[in-house]
């Protein structure tokens, strides 16, 4: 079984109800993608954060990354709005 | 160099520290971002506001900004070069960004100084938290950020020497 660091900031962190979690998704999730799917089920806080992945940024391991990139136990993978620093 | 901080900084004595012992240095150029007291709703609303929070992700910050600073030294001709970026809460008025780029010559110490601020302000992994009377919401990201910054991928500016 894997486990995955997630991190939610933002409104993401307001709507999930967590900033970060630690979580042993099943192991056939290889992707982002498929990842962010199955992180939707965990809550319906969760579903509404995920709905519009138009609004969402990814990052692993303090990378950016999307949707097709692949994702591995041990991986710290944050969830977060455009940003807007500056 | 990248700073990340939740105190407040002094543009003038940051300056100095940087450019004081260097005299091949010929300008610097200095960008002090603002929180305005105003915030655009995006939907042609104004609303004025009275704090803001500024969210970032500690670890890739650092890491994003490092990246930014690295690629600004290497398209242009720099003796020295500062970001510093701050965090937590904040108030109109308050100082939130600062970049310093020094060079021999103008163009390169402007060039670099708009490429930086561009560049963080759609690639450094921080979040603006405004609070206003109609409550608080998240600054949403600007089209005219990106466009901004994506002027610096199309063609790579050569700096005079």
């Amino acid at each position: 079984m894997s486990e995955m660091k997630i991190l939610y900031f933002a409104w993401l962190r307001g709507k999930t109800g967590t900033g970060a979690e630690t979580i042993h998704p099943p192991a056939e999730i290889s992707t982002l993608g498929g990842l962010v799917e199955w992180l939707k089920t965990r809550s319906p806080g969760h579903a509404e954060a995920l709905a519009d992945l138009a609004m969402v940024s990814f990052a692993v391991n303090q990378e950016y990354a999307e949707v097709g990139d692949p994702v591995k136990s041990g991986d710290e993978i944050a969830l977060f709005p455009p940003v807007t620093g500056g | 160099m990248i700073r990340v901080q939740r105190e407040d900084f002094d543009p003038a004595e940051e300056t100095n520290a940087l450019v004081a012992d260097d005299h091949g240095i010929g300008g610097v150029v200095t960008f002090t971002g603002l929180v305005r007291e105003i915030a655009d709703l995006g939907d042609g609303r104004d609303e004025p506001i009275s704090a803001m929070a500024l969210e970032h992700y500690p670890g890739m910050t650092e890491k994003m900004l490092a990246r930014i600073e690295a690629e600004a030294l290497e398209r242009w001709p720099l003796s020295a070069s500062l970001i510093i970026h701050r965090y937590g809460d904040l108030e109109p008025g308050d100082r939130i960004v600062f970049v310093l780029t020094a060079s021999a010559h103008r163009q390169a110490a402007y060039e670099a100084n708009m490429f930086l601020v561009d560049w963080l302000k759609t690639k450094a992994p921080f979040w603006k938290r405004e609070d206003a009377e109609t409550g608080a919401h998240w600054v949403k990201a600007r089209g005219s950020d990106e466009a901004a910054a994506a002027r610096w991928s199309a063609s790579p500016p050569k700096a005079a020497e």
